[in-house]
């Protein structure tokens, strides 16, 4: 197959076109990520440990891929983990669930199943009584997406 | 619609101060609000967007919940008991219905 000039500035400028508006797309889903933490921490920058976050390395069917989520935390009355949200960076919105505990709940723990539309990283954050906020990321591979359509 | 039915499965009995797992399941679509049907309409949402649960009154755990929530949406987590009483789940629609269920505890 051969292009006349025209016809490969056509391709060219279309393939341009994609290009930039796939890397917006992209941009954008890990802004509304980052604002939703945001949101969610008050400004607090997140730190690393105490919470884990557990979901399959790869999911085959993206309807529903299990997820479960554990911070580290005496759970009494004075201190304990308030709440836990859990963000998709590459769903059409990122919120999955936010969990809150309290002292009756013993262990700050809870599992669901989510909807994964792509190939992506799943982000847990926990919220503490006293301000601090942890956060623990995992790469799930999505071979079947679960926005349907 | 299919009739909408909540689950739940908890030890009956448990010792003072245990922390028991409860999990809990109710049958619904979540309609997520993104899906079109065959004419491109897109299907409006419908999903459970909170659940909580009560211990004789007393808040115990709460979710609020996305459409990135699976169909029949599944929860698990934990308790502590300290005496005997009932344990009342609560699921709100987006339609406004409440489920609920309540399943009782004995402390030995």
């Amino acid at each position: 197959m051969t292009f006349n000039r025209r016809e490969a500035l056509a391709v060219a400028a279309g393939a341009l076109a994609f290009a930039v508006t796939g890397a917006r797309i992209a941009w954008a889903a890990a802004e509304d990520t980052k604002k939703a933490l945001m949101d969610f921490t008050g400004g607090a920058e997140p730190q690393t440990g105490r919470i884990t976050l557990d979901a399959p390395e790869i999911a085959e069917n993206g309807n529903t891929v299990p997820v479960s989520v554990s911070v580290e935390s005496p759970m009494t009355a004075e201190d304990y983990v308030e709440s836990v949200t859990i963000l998709a960076e590459g769903n059409p919105s990122p919120a999955v669930a936010t969990f809150h505990f309290t002292a009756m709940s013993g262990e700050a723990a809870a599992s669901t199943r989510m909807r994964l539309a792509k190939t992506q990283n799943v982000i847990a954050v926990a919220k503490m009584s006293d301000g601090s906020v942890f956060m623990d990321t995992k790469e799930v591979k999505v071979t079947i997406g679960g926005c349907g359509g | 619609m299919a009739k909408v039915k909540p689950r739940v499965k908890l030890q009956k009995k448990a010792d003072k101060g245990e922390v028991i797992t409860i999990k809990t399941l109710i049958s619904h679509p979540m309609e997520s609000g993104q899906r079109k049907d065959k004419s491109g309409n897109v299907i409006p949402r419908k999903i459970i967007n909170s659940f909580k649960c009560e211990f004789n009154g007393k808040p115990v755990f709460s979710c609020d919940m996305d459409p990135a929530i699976s169909a029949n949406p599944y929860l698990e987590f934990m308790a502590k008991v300290e005496e005997s009483g009932t344990f009342a789940f609560t699921w709100v629609d987006d339609d406004g219905s409440v489920y609920t269920t309540e399943e009782k505890i004995t402390v030995e």
